[in-house]
């Protein structure tokens, strides 16, 4: 009985040691890479195209796609876990050039796949606009490829616009401010505008404005230039929009899904969101007011009608996955021309200029929207926040004196400050 | 044979082995989860306090000493408006969940009739998930579409901008904390009470003592140890509150940064300005406060029994 307990506790302690060992193991086969490759994607209607279309990749290729599916905070929240801690079981990630880019480049993150853009010729790198391919090139290697492009545009109700007695949609700023408050005057309980009103939500949204206006969020030599004349407008434009014609007791929280619930609730008349979140307010399941939204190119300002068009999504490799080759197997396939014509089918545009230009790709978008989308291409700006490493930290210092603006205080004295603690951010990496 | 062990006939030498150290084997699993999961982070934290670690932790990153401490003891910006938040925050939900607390528990300490049913009743709050309670309540304090302005409205009270409004937020998220975890300390009060014997009760109603008077000189110096015990429990969790506010006003406590207790705080360094070495200094002095009061709390409790 005695001498049973002492082997009995020995094999716990072997079936331990063996069980911390097989944790520990890796794939098999070295060097071509496993058959299974790890793809992390956020969650989007590009997402859910790709994932209806992956059983046709596997059959082709013989691999396997275990895929991970996460919401963008989530999704940030595990890159930065994983690949802080140099894991190898992602291979595929999807991420935001514009927000995580440079980070994930200096922090070495992203496998450089010049060569493979290269090398793939029938595929042909030299068919991705020149804006998203600068945005996915760091240090002048290639780390990602663009799978969605954006620009912001003018949602609005065309019912409530008709009965204050508009005809057309607003063409410039002014006379969106004009509208809006028409529009409030004649639908009680209705507000005028809305918009993101988060102070870090918000900057990308406001960036159109803030071109629109003649402003930048730093200028050519480097310099904050978020308290110039023209910024101090269009934030003040901006947090006024909110404050005198947005819903009563506005939160400051608010990013594009309660934003989008506000309008899809039938609350509020005008609303400038990405172009590529428009499926949330026409389709019928998501939205009350699916048959009166109409869109509209992003409102002049006094330089201009000049949105942001930017690409919100890449693919790229991570830099300590062992199964490279696979991986970019992966990302040909998904950003091939067929599946990126397919995507634009339903509803995702793309950084491809052949497909850009390809009248059947959009022939099942709203036309308003076709339109509002093409003047935002021509005119756009290719970012649409400031171009740092720290982007998180840059959003939320530009992004106060919008939410200043918006609960009514002083957003001109609160620039200088942004520009102050802007500028120390700039010093810092510039180091 | 050494004295404490026991008598093996076996001849393999590991048995052998194992027997002579049976105290360190069979407590090597506790000792290496201890070693693995609680002292390796704590010193790894307080290590990345004293670098200037940023960007990814396996870059290069420079020992700056004490620079770290001395750069967030005097932030006067993020820093000390969070750690007054996280006291506001602690105190004002420990004591209200512990005065009510005891009032429920003492409601609910004599049998009555559906008895059962009003008990779970009250505990139903306990088992839901903070972030869908979150999502809940933001969904209810909503100032344009929230049932709560509604509700108030009935009673002719203007509508209040609740989450939305910066000065209003923290105590909104006290409220839902409140509602929350006040459950938690009815069940450990009404476990107390009900291990409490009736003779002193008996006693003191013979001698004509009040209803209040027998629960102030009673009942409450009997209940002090399970009190202190709540207080401990409830007081730690509350310092470390994060979901419920994460839930509600997002990363960095909202545009205002209305309801960053030190614990948002340095998520949001971790998390969103990848500052490792800010972010390790700022929850090692948390870290440090926590401590600090529980072992205020517990010495003093020593001291009085």
């Amino acid at each position: 009985m005695l001498r049973r307990t002492a082997t009995g506790s020995a094999l716990v302690l072997a079936a331990a040691l063996s069980l911390s060992a097989c944790s520990g193991g890796s794939d098999e086969g070295e060097g071509t890479g496993s058959k299974t490759i790890q793809v992390t994607l956020a969650n989007h209607v590009w997402t859910d195209n790709i994932k209806a279309a992956l059983p046709e990749f596997e059959k082709e290729t013989g691999l396997k796609v275990e895929l991970t599916q996460l919401g963008e905070d989530q999704l940030s929240d595990q890159y930065n876990v994983k690949l802080n801690a140099g894991t190898s079981d992602l291979d595929v990630m999807m991420y935001r050039p514009l927000q995580e880019g440079k980070a994930f480049g200096k922090n070495g993150y992203l496998s450089d796949i010049t060569e493979d853009t290269k090398g793939a010729s029938e595929w042909n790198w030299g068919d991705f606009q020149p804006g998203p391919v600068e945005a996915t090139t760091y240090e002048e290697k290639v780390v990602g490829v663009p799978i969605i492009t954006e620009t912001e545009v003018l949602y609005y109700r065309k019912d409530l616009l008709e009965k204050a007695g508009y005809s057309a949609p607003p063409k410039t700023l002014d006379e969106l401010k004009e509208a809006a408050a028409k529009v409030q005057a004649a639908n009680p309980g209705v507000a005028g505008f809305i918009a993101r009103t988060g102070k870090s939500a918000a900057v990308t949204q406001f960036s159109s404005f803030l071109y629109s206006f003649g402003g930048q969020w730093a200028d050519d030599s480097g310099k904050a230039a978020v308290n110039t004349p023209e910024a101090k407008q269009a934030y003040a434009y901006y947090g006024g929009l909110i404050k005198d014609h947005g819903p009563k007791n506005v939160s400051t929280d608010m990013s594009w899904p309660e934003a989008m619930a506000i309008f899809t609730q039938g609350q509020a008349a005008f609303y400038t969101e990405a172009s590529s979140l428009y499926k949330n307010a026409t389709d019928p399941a998501k939205s009350k007011v699916a048959d009166t939204v109409g869109f509209a190119a992003f409102p002049e300002g006094p330089a201009g009608s000049k949105p942001y068009n930017v690409p919100s999504w890449a693919l790229g490799i991570n830099e300590a996955s062992e199964n490279k080759a696979n991986a970019w197997k992966f990302i040909e396939w998904a950003t091939s021309k067929e599946q990126t014509l397919a995507n634009q089918k339903a509803g995702v545009p793309s950084a491809r200029t052949s497909v850009a230009s390809d009248p059947d790709a959009t022939s099942t978008y709203p036309k308003d929207l076709v339109e509002a989308a093409a003047a935002g291409a021509a005119n756009g700006v290719g970012f649409d926040r400031p171009r740092v490493v720290k982007v998180p930290e840059a959003r939320e210092l530009v992004g106060q004196p919008i939410v200043d603006a918006i609960t009514g205080k002083d957003s001109g004295a609160s620039a200088d400050e942004a520009a102050k603690a802007f500028q120390a951010l700039l010093d810092d990496e510039n180091k | 044979m050494s004295a404490d062990a026991l008598p093996v006939t076996g001849t393999s030498g590991f048995s052998r082995w194992a027997n002579d150290h049976r105290k360190w084997l069979f407590a090597s699993p506790a000792m290496a989860f201890v070693v693995v999961l609680i002292i390796f982070p704590v010193a790894w934290t307080a290590y990345l306090s004293l670098t200037d670690a940023e960007g990814s932790v396996r870059a290069d990153k420079e020992f700056v000493g004490a620079q770290n401490y001395l750069d967030v003891l005097g932030d006067t910006a993020r820093f000390w408006p969070a750690v007054w938040r996280t006291v506001q925050f602690t105190g004002v939900v420990l004591l209200v969940e512990v005065v009510l607390g005891m009032a429920i528990a003492l409601l609910l300490w004599r049998p009555f009739r559906g008895e059962k049913w009003v008990r779970v009743a009250i505990l139903m709050p306990l088992v839901a998930t903070p972030v869908a309670v979150g999502m809940m309540w933001r969904l209810i304090f909503d100032p344009n579409i929230g049932i709560a302005n509604q509700v108030i409205g009935w009673f002719g009270i203007p509508e209040q901008p609740w989450l939305a409004g910066p000065g209003s937020a923290l105590w909104t998220t006290m409220l839902i904390d409140i509602w929350q975890w006040t459950p938690m300390v009815v069940l450990i009060l009404l476990a107390g009470l009900t291990s409490l014997s009736e003779e002193p009760q008996e006693a003191a109603l013979i001698d004509g003592a009040s209803g209040w008077q027998r629960f102030r000189f009673i009942t409450l110096p009997l209940m002090m140890p399970t009190v202190i015990v709540a207080i401990l429990l409830r007081g730690i969790d509350a310092l470390k509150t994060f979901d419920i506010l994460y839930a509600t006003k997002g990363k960095g406590g909202g545009s205002y940064n209305e309801v960053e207790t030190l614990n948002v705080y340095a998520y949001g360094l971790a998390f969103d300005y990848n500052e490792y070495g800010t972010s390790s200094t700022v929850l090692i002095i948390f870290f440090l406060i926590i401590i600090g009061s529980m072992w205020a709390l517990t010495s003093r409790r020593k001291a009085e029994y």
